[in-house]
């Protein structure tokens, strides 16, 4: 079981809070989960659940206004929050490495593929420029791009989005990151091409013995990729089991409901009344979060005390936590 | 049976300058829209998907006469509107044009955000004017209500409303002047999975309540099996299978559908992997191939794929397929 390997990431209590003329956004609220080694955790969640917000700040990305209030991020041993920048730099796409969604504009649209792929290596390892070149086509290779060294030449416009978001794996992975952070790694992608990135992803995982958190806000690329599911609501965690326990028994009512929500492609709604449970209301704003659990205006179970008291994680089941007062846990102290 | 809406031969290609060193300053063809024809019915929706370049957006614009096509017709009731669409009779083209009404992919984009929700709601009044003017706000009101919107909050602006109570307007605004046919295009895409289920349900509730058609244009294969009775999977221009959705979705028989199908990933962890692989990715439409467009990247292409381009043929009761050798 995960839990008994040491994780190679542990956040704890992560609070990101964007502080702008309106107020204060808990955008982040009280984050925790970790990966252990080899492990993949895929964070899912709806847009303003925190989940990007959470992920950028594992290597202190998220751009001003926002700040990291409170918690820790462990990551092979240090508190990555702690460190100077210079740590950080070294840490950042060496140790850890990210993956962004949008390919297009995560590459530079001046720099040859070449270019910024050595620089990367050059500036983390000092090899030769030779060097750096031969490891670059090697790994764009890997990737399954054919023809590397012409590619290296080439400059981003000149590449299909597929493409670029190969190149932008190949970045990730020049320096043979611990740990890969992919956010919607796949979202800017057409089906056919979404699923051949998947499986390099899962492969290439399995291959560079790699962890990885997975950011999405679909429940199917989390089910066919992730060994375990943090799913977020609003700058909290709701729950954290591993995939088939999150798929076949949710606990917390948003993860039910939402898992419910979906439409699905292998169901067939003809004949039948054709309505799709769905939850009322939409997530709320994190300028005025409401008080109690966040979820609770929207919640087919509240009881009143869901209106007052904030639900803290705890564990249900070895490895299954769940934040819901309804399911045992207890009410977190007054802030 | 005259059907509601019937689309025969529908065509629209683009010249475009080839860019590069050799051919710069010669012209090429993209056939984003090649002969194109479906037959929709009173209550029925017809998914129309396919990756992003197919040409399903040009093929929903085409028949509005957004995009003006170069050939075909789009038969309304058994009578050819592409003529009227394209006229200078105003008055039979607005005719027309009231009983085939279009609701875009990004609410955001789609409403004018200096007018408030009321405004919106009066256009289509205005330029349609199906009722008495004195009825209008009754009808905006009772219309706020249908899509699940307070009426009393019609005198707000678009930015005070998210996304999924935009795309609501958005659908109330096509519903004003009661179309027989409303052309969807991806319109759950921008918003979020808890929200996407409520306009989901809220179409399908419409649907039944009006009667009205569909084409609902969408790169969401899971949203199309739920909301459709009919769908096109669309390569490069074309339709390549046809038919009832089940049908389709239980047993695709054009290998580029199964591979759309099962590229989607289920929300089941460990399901069987049942993968239709693609090699490569969608050639530019520029390039015509002889033979079938798909041959180049299907796993079961036969010699004659090369040589002959497959028509569509039936393939059972209810689907057709283009294509040589179907699965």
């Amino acid at each position: 079981m995960a839990g008994q390997l040491a994780p190679l990431l542990a956040v704890e209590g992560l609070k990101v809070h964007f502080h702008t003329r309106d107020g204060v956004v808990r955008a982040v609220d009280g984050v925790d989960f970790q990966v252990a080694p080899g492990q993949t955790l895929g964070i899912v969640g709806e847009s303003g659940s925190g989940k990007t917000v959470s992920s950028l700040t594992l290597l202190r990305l998220a751009p001003p206004p926002a700040r990291i209030v409170a918690g820790r991020v462990l990551f092979e041993g240090e508190d990555l929050l702690r460190q100077s920048d210079k740590r950080l730099a070294q840490i950042r796409g060496r140790r850890m490495a990210m993956i962004f969604q949008n390919p297009a504009t995560s590459l530079n649209p001046i720099l040859s593929i070449g270019q910024q792929l050595t620089e990367i290596l050059r500036w983390h390892t000092g090899v030769s420029r030779q060097a750096a070149l031969d490891r670059a086509a090697e790994l764009l290779a890997l990737v399954g791009i054919s023809d590397p060294a012409a590619r290296l030449r080439q400059y981003p416009h000149e590449l299909s989005g597929g493409m670029k978001q190969r190149v932008g794996i190949a970045r990730a992975l020049l320096c043979e990151p611990a740990l890969l952070l992919a956010d919607e790694p796949t979202t800017a992608l057409d089906v056919t091409i979404q699923a051949q990135i998947l499986d390099l992803l899962a492969e290439l995982r399995q291959r560079l013995a790699m962890s990885m958190v997975l950011v999405t806000h679909d429940m199917g690329v989390v089910a066919r990729m992730a060994d375990r599911i943090t799913v977020m609501y609003a700058g909290r965690v709701c729950e954290t089991a591993d995939a088939a326990t999150i798929f076949n028994a949710p606990q917390h009512p948003y993860t039910r409901a939402l898992l419910q929500s979906v439409p699905r492609i292998d169901h067939s709604y003809s004949g039948a009344r054709r309505v799709l449970p769905s939850i009322a209301g939409r997530p709320p704003d994190l300028l005025h979060a409401p008080p109690g659990c966040r979820f609770h205006d929207r919640c087919p179970e509240a009881a009143p005390e869901c209106r007052r008291v904030m639900p803290r994680e705890h564990l249900l089941a070895p490895g299954h936590s769940v934040s819901c007062l309804r399911r045992g846990s207890p009410g977190e102290d007054a802030p | 049976m005259t059907p509601l809406l019937e689309v025969r031969g529908l065509r629209k290609h683009y010249r475009v300058a080839k860019r590069g060193m050799i051919e710069r300053g010669q012209s090429g063809v993209v056939r984003a829209v090649d002969d194109v024809s479906f037959v929709l019915q009173a209550g029925q929706t017809l998914g129309l998907v396919g990756e992003s370049g197919c040409g399903k957006t040009t093929t929903a614009r085409s028949i509005l006469d957004l995009v003006p096509a170069d050939a075909g017709e789009i038969l309304l009731d058994g009578r050819d509107v592409r003529p009227i669409l394209a006229g200078t009779d105003r008055t039979a083209m607005l005719a027309v044009r009231r009983r085939m009404q279009y609701v875009f992919q990004d609410p955001y984009l789609s409403l004018n955000p200096r007018w408030t929700i009321n405004e919106a709601l009066r256009e289509p009044f205005r330029v349609h004017a199906p009722q008495h003017q004195r009825d209008w706000d009754g009808r905006i009101a009772a219309l706020l209500e249908t899509v699940g919107l307070e009426p009393r909050n019609g005198v707000r602006y678009p930015h005070e409303f998210s996304g999924g109570q935009r795309q609501r307007v958005g659908i109330a605004r096509a519903l004003a002047v009661e179309p027989d046919v409303v052309l969807l295009d991806e319109p759950v895409s921008s918003l979020d999975i808890s929200v996407r289920s409520q306009i989901l349900n809220l179409l399908a509730a419409l649907q039944d309540q009006l009667g009205v058609a569909y084409v609902y244009i969408s790169h969401d294969l899971s949203s199309v099996r739920f909301i459709s009775t009919h769908v096109a999977v669309m390569y490069l221009g074309r339709i390549v299978e046809i038919g009832a959705v089940d049908e389709i979705f239980a047993r695709p028989r054009h290998h580029y559908t199964a591979a759309l199908i099962s590229a989607i990933p289920v929300p089941s962890p460990g399901a069987v992997d049942r993968r239709v692989h693609l090699r490569g990715e969608v050639p530019s439409a520029m390039n015509r191939l002889t033979g079938c467009p798909f041959h180049p990247r299907c796993a079961a292409a036969l010699p004659i794929c090369r040589e002959q381009d497959p028509a569509l043929q039936p393939m059972g009761p209810k689907t057709q397929a283009a294509c040589h050798n179907p699965a």
